[in-house]
Order: C-alpha cells, then sequence, then structure tokens
C-alpha cells in the first residue's frame, strides 16, 4: 500500500496516531446459501458477544454515570439470550449469520416500537446493536464514533452534525475524512475543536485500523505507517500549538513581529460562545468580529419579539465593555430556512432569497432587529462598541440603503459583508455609503469559483487559497486603504495561520475567527513582520492555483525564517 | 416447583437501572430464574428485553420460579432475587 495520502488540509497543526475508521450503517449484501447451519449459528452468537464485551469495555471505562448506565444497559441487551435463540431460529429457516443477526434485532425492535413508551425509545438502541453486530460479521467497520479507550485519528467518510456530539476532543488527535471542503462541517468542527483536519482524502478508508499514521493539517497530507519518533515529536507539536490549552500562551492583542495590529476577534452565535474572562481580558479577547443572529431565529415558527432580541444582543454587548461587536443581520434564506420568512422553495437556493434579500419581502423582519440593536446598545452598561453590517450585499445601492436604515435607527458604523464578487469590484464604491467591509471567504468563494460549498468533490476549488479570491480580496483592502475604512475577514480563511499572515499582507486589517484558533493565529502572525506578510502576500497572488500558493507562501515564510537565522548569527 | 412471590419496591418499577441489576443479577444464578405477574407470561429472568415487556410497574407483585429445578441452589437464587426486587433499587446510590 502507498504510504502517503493527499487530501485538502483544512485545519492546520499536525498529530499522529493509531488511525481508527468510522464505519456507516453497513448495508446487507445478498444473501448466501447456508450450507453449514451451525457454523452460521456460531458466527452470529459471537458477533452478538463481541458487540456486547466491546460495550462492556467502554461502560467499565467510562467516567460520566449516566454514560455508563446506557453503557451498561445496552451491553445486556446483546448478551440477551432471547436475540441469541432468535438468531439460531432464524439460522434453521435457512439465514446467513448477517441476515440472521439482522432479522433477530428488527424483530425485537419493531415489537418494543409497537409497544410504544419507554419500552419504543430503546427500539433505536436495538437498531444500533444490530449495525455494529452486521458491520462485525460483514469485517466493516464498527458505525459511530470509535471509542477504544486511547487517543486516536479518527477516519471518516464525512461527519454529520449527530456525529459530533459524541466526538471527545480529548481522545480524538484529528481528523480524516474522504468527503468535505474547507467550509463543510467537518472542516468548521475541527476548527472550532482545535483539532488538525485533512478533508477530501478520497483513499482513506483503505487505511486499516490500528494504522500509526501522521497528518498534517495545513498541507493536507497523511502519512502511513508514521515512525513512533515522528508520531511523538506531532504529539508535542499538537499539544503545544493547537490544543485549547496553548490559549495560554498567546495573550493578544494581535499583531505582527515589528507591532503592526492586527485585531483577532471571534466569530460567536450568541453571548454563551464568549470565554468566562470576556469582560476582563482586554488583550485576549479584542472584540467580536461576527455576531451571528439567526441562531436565535433557527428552528422557530415566528421571529423572535423585539425584547426577547434586545435581551440577547444586551448580554453580548455587556460581556464586552469598551471593545468591538460586529453584528451581522439576520442571514437566512432557503439554505437556512427560517418558517416565518416563509420563503418559496428555491430551485438554486444559494442563488437565492437569502442575506439581505430576504429584507424586499419582509422588511419588517430586519427593522425589528435593528430597533433591538439600538436599545440593547443604549442599555445600562452595554458598553461595547456596536458596528451593523448586513450579509449578501451585491450592489452599491444595496449597501447605501441599509445604510440609510441602519443609521435612522442612531446606529453610527454601519457595514456591508463581501461575499458576492460584485461587492468586492465594487469594493470602492460601496465604501463611500458605509464604513467597514468583512469579506466572508467562504461563500466569496463559492460564488467566485462557481462551486457549491456543499459539493466535497469541487473541495479543490473551494479552497480558500484560490488566487482568484485572494485577488478579490486584495481588491477589498486596496479599496479601504483609499477610502481610509477597516477590512476584515470573517470566514474560515481567517483561522489558516499562515493565510491569515498572506491576509494581513494583502492589507486585511482584522481577522475574526473562532476562538480555537485564535492562540495559533496570533503565534503566527508575532512571528512575520508587516512585510514578510506581504512578501507571503505577492507571492502567493503570483501563484497559478490554490496549491502552489500555498506552497509558494510556505517557501516565502522559509526564505524569511532563513534570513532571520543569518541575521541572528 | 420452588416459587417466591415479591412486591417490587422500586420507584420507577423494573425498568432501566433497576431491571439491569435484576438481569445481571439472574445471569449470575446457577439455575435458570423465570419471572411473571400473576399468571401471565414466564419471562426468562437472564433477559433483559423479555424482563422489560412484562412491564413491571412499582407496587406489583411478581412470582419467581426455577421451574422444574429444586435443591439449595435453587432456593438460594429465589431468596437472593426476591431480596433484589423487595428492596428499592433506584433509591441506591450508584456506588460503582
Amino acid at each position: 500500500m502507498i504510504d502517503r495520502l493527499q487530501g485538502l488540509g483544512v485545519s492546520a497543526g499536525a498529530a499522529a496516531g493509531p488511525a481508527l475508521r468510522m464505519g456507516r450503517v453497513p448495508q446487507l449484501p445478498s444473501p448466501r446459501s447456508v450450507t453449514d447451519p451451525p457454523t452460521e449459528q456460531a458466527a452470529a452468537r459471537e458477533a452478538l458477544d463481541r458487540v456486547g464485551h466491546e460495550l462492556a469495555e467502554r461502560a467499565a471505562r467510562a467516567t460520566d454515570p449516566a454514560a455508563r448506565a446506557i453503557l451498561e444497559a445496552q451491553a445486556l441487551i446483546a448478551k440477551d439470550p432471547l436475540l441469541a435463540e432468535s438468531c439460531d431460529s432464524a439460522v434453521a429457516a435457512g439465514l446467513d449469520a448477517a441476515h440472521a443477526v439482522h432479522a433477530a434485532f428488527t424483530q425485537q425492535a419493531d415489537g418494543l416500537r409497537a409497544a410504544g413508551g419507554y419500552l419504543g425509545e430503546r427500539a433505536a438502541d436495538l437498531e444500533d446493536l444490530r449495525d455494529r453486530a452486521v458491520a462485525w460479521l460483514l469485517g466493516e467497520p464498527m458505525p459511530g464514533i470509535p471509542d477504544p479507550g486511547h487517543p486516536f485519528v479518527l477516519i471518516a467518510d464525512d461527519l454529520a452534525p449527530a456525529d459530533t456530539a459524541a466526538l471527545d476532543p480529548t481522545r480524538v488527535l484529528a481528523l480524516v475524512t474522504v468527503r468535505g471542503g474547507p467550509t463543510s462541517h467537518t472542516a468548521i468542527l475541527a476548527r472550532a475543536l482545535g483539532l488538525p483536519a485533512v478533508v477530501a482524502c478520497r483513499e482513506a478508508l483503505a487505511i486499516e485500523d490500528g494504522t500509526l499514521i501522521h497528518i498534517d493539517g495545513e498541507t493536507g497530507t497523511v502519512t502511513l505507517n508514521a515512525t513512533p519518533d515522528c508520531a511523538a515529536s506531532a504529539a508535542n507539536a499538537t499539544n503545544a500549538a493547537t490544543r485549547p490549552a496553548a490559549t495560554a500562551r498567546f495573550t493578544g492583542p494581535g499583531r505582527t513581529a515589528d507591532g503592526h495590529r492586527v485585531p483577532l476577534l471571534l466569530n460567536i452565535g450568541s453571548a454563551d460562545d464568549l470565554p468566562a474572562d470576556a469582560a476582563t481580558n482586554v488583550e485576549g479577547i479584542e472584540g467580536v468580529g461576527l455576531l451571528r443572529t439567526e441562531l436565535l431565529f433557527l428552528g422557530r415558527h415566528d421571529a423572535p419579539s423585539l425584547d426577547e432580541q434586545r435581551e440577547a444582543y444586551v448580554r453580548v454587548f455587556r460581556a464586552l465593555p469598551g471593545r468591538r461587536v460586529v453584528l451581522r443581520t439576520l442571514d437566512a434564506g432557503a439554505d437556512k430556512p427560517l418558517p416565518f420568512l416563509s420563503l418559496a422553495d428555491e430551485p438554486n437556493p444559494a442563488l437565492g432569497i437569502r442575506g439581505l434579500r430576504t429584507s424586499r419581502t419582509r422588511p419588517d423582519v430586519l427593522d425589528t432587529q435593528l430597533e433591538a440593536v439600538a436599545l440593547a446598545a443604549q442599555a445600562d452598561d452595554a458598553d461595547a462598541d456596536v458596528w451593523v453590517m448586513a450579509p449578501m450585499v451585491s450592489t452599491v445601492q444595496e449597501a447605501a440603503d441599509f445604510a440609510a436604515r441602519v443609521r435612522a435607527h442612531g446606529l453610527s458604523k454601519v457595514g456591508a459583508m463581501v461575499e458576492v464578487p460584485s461587492a468586492a469590484l465594487r469594493a470602492g464604491q460601496i465604501l463611500e455609503h458605509v464604513d467597514f467591509l468583512s469579506i466572508g471567504t467562504n461563500d466569496l468563494g463559492q460564488y467566485t469559483m462557481a462551486a457549491d460549498r456543499q459539493c466535497g468533490e469541487l473541495a479543490d476549488l473551494l479552497d480558500p487559497w484560490q488566487p482568484a479570491l485572494l485577488d478579490l480580496i486584495a481588491l477589498c483592502a486596496r479599496a479601504g486603504k483609499v477610502a481610509g475604512n477597516p477590512v476584515g475577514v470573517c470566514g474560515e480563511a481567517a483561522s489558516d495561520p499562515l493565510l491569515a499572515c498572506v491576509l494581513v499582507g494583502l492589507g486585511v486589517t482584522s481577522l475574526s475567527m473562532s476562538r480555537a484558533a485564535v492562540s495559533r493565529v496570533g503565534v503566527r502572525l508575532r512571528q512575520h513582520t508587516l512585510n514578510d506578510c506581504t512578501s507571503l502576500a505577492d507571492a502567493a497572488l503570483a501563484a497559478p492555483d490554490a496549491a502552489a500558493a500555498r506552497a509558494a507562501a510556505r517557501a516565502a515564510v522559509r526564505a524569511a525564517v532563513r534570513a532571520l537565522a543569518i541575521h541572528d548569527s | 416447583m420452588p416459587e417466591r412471590t415479591v412486591t417490587i419496591a422500586s420507584a420507577s418499577g423494573l425498568h432501566a437501572r433497576p431491571a439491569a441489576l435484576f438481569v445481571k443479577a439472574a445471569a449470575a444464578q446457577p439455575v435458570p430464574v423465570k419471572l411473571r405477574i400473576g399468571d401471565g407470561p414466564l419471562a426468562d429472568a437472564r433477559s433483559i428485553l423479555a424482563v422489560l415487556a412484562l412491564r413491571v410497574e412499582h407496587g406489583t407483585t411478581v412470582t419467581l420460579s426455577t421451574g422444574a429445578q429444586d435443591g439449595p441452589a435453587a432456593h438460594e437464587a429465589l431468596e437472593a432475587l426476591a431480596d433484589l426486587l423487595s428492596r428499592d433499587l433506584d433509591a441506591q446510590p450508584a456506588n460503582d
């Protein structure tokens, strides 16, 4: 087997450890004709035993009493003699082991479901056990996040939001997925947890469980059969540089080696996402660069009331006295549907009525929100520096209209997000109407490259190092410089330490990212002067494609480090 | 045929944790024990699915039996399991 696989690095950092695959729900193959029933019966019983044994082991290791009780109960079900007998009869009736196990569990699960109530709720447990037993019989990896009792690198086809609830960041060293792109759920989760991650690694599921692998979340390289030395050094590097514990080393504020200030801001959904010491840690928590207000609206049938919104915003403003809070107005649409907006189904939601465009049909929702923001900004002790921006601005006129509406509510700092290439191309004129720009690199990438963010097959096009995307960012930054207005980046690109330096070199004035990324970006930024960053940016812009841009920036870093070493010696 | 009747003391009945503790204890006995309510169907006490399916509530009187098995081991098994059911297993601290 080849010993090196290439994917797309989406969350920087290195890690090494034994690989473990997360299986999917196994699909039953066509039934086999059974020639030796006792062998099939023994195999079915062994599958039940294995599954029960594994669950009992996990129960013994579980520290949380509630989790332990659940695992123990599941182990008990797997060892239930009724199931074993039911498997025996199914084999006697002509089924092979896998089909017999499947039939036995399904029959029991259906019975429980028919009983309803507490018993009905156990049906899902049975189906989970069934999938595990069938996977074992088919020689496939166990469905669900593995729990081997030691740290490991998780290999999966892709991760769904539901999987992540079961993901223990103290056990999972890194993530490698077959599908996904830079803005897929896996990538965002990995950056939020500070885990190195490689996505779009097509051969990943061919890695055998237990293989010692090394992953580089920056280059996207996965090395198989890593030596223990290499693994140990990666583990140390990971612990030192990428784990949340490293936050302690970086105390802020964000600046380059030569003292050029670049505020490192946070992307949050509510005050709950802020660290507990936010109010007093003025240097470390420089502010919020993206407050996603739609989290307040998601899953609701009616719009939240004026008071409810005001309360939520006051909590954020009070938590950050004297610091910037950039609030993004409701960013919804057919891709993030909100029932009360009752938007029609659209054949192409990414190109439909979303972001600021929803105020064409429901201007009242935006007006209520702006009123709530204005009231919150005037509340007692809500002393944050409140900035308001609109998502999905496409024209100068939209920016001008939005600015007028925001100012009519007595809010003085108005901005436009740059997610549509037309807004980047017209950045100068937009800045005649607004006070700042904030570039959402995820959407700007999708619209620049005409590549759906949900489409893992196109991950290479969605790479935030695409020179065309960097061109548009440079255009915005230059317009900001001419107008004397700030231009920030709040997309995921800002959380890639090397790319963050490139963005600063392009002239971006602030970077906003998930909390876990701040220390890594902050540490990296302090290693380079503004001049270094400009060289990195020039090198990236001159590259013909994303991979070359990344490589060129890395080479420029090495050159800068060498120059520094010669200078020092 | 050795039998013992006992009233379920656990507040939640024979569900969840009490059921799990009972089934584990039954599986550890040297003789198979059956459980029934009144003249209802017999459930294998070692089967969590069978025990849960009886839906035994708090205060219900159940009968434990060892069928054809008799002798000191059968009586001890019934004694141990009856003792367990006569205690409120929900109230016990999870000391493990």
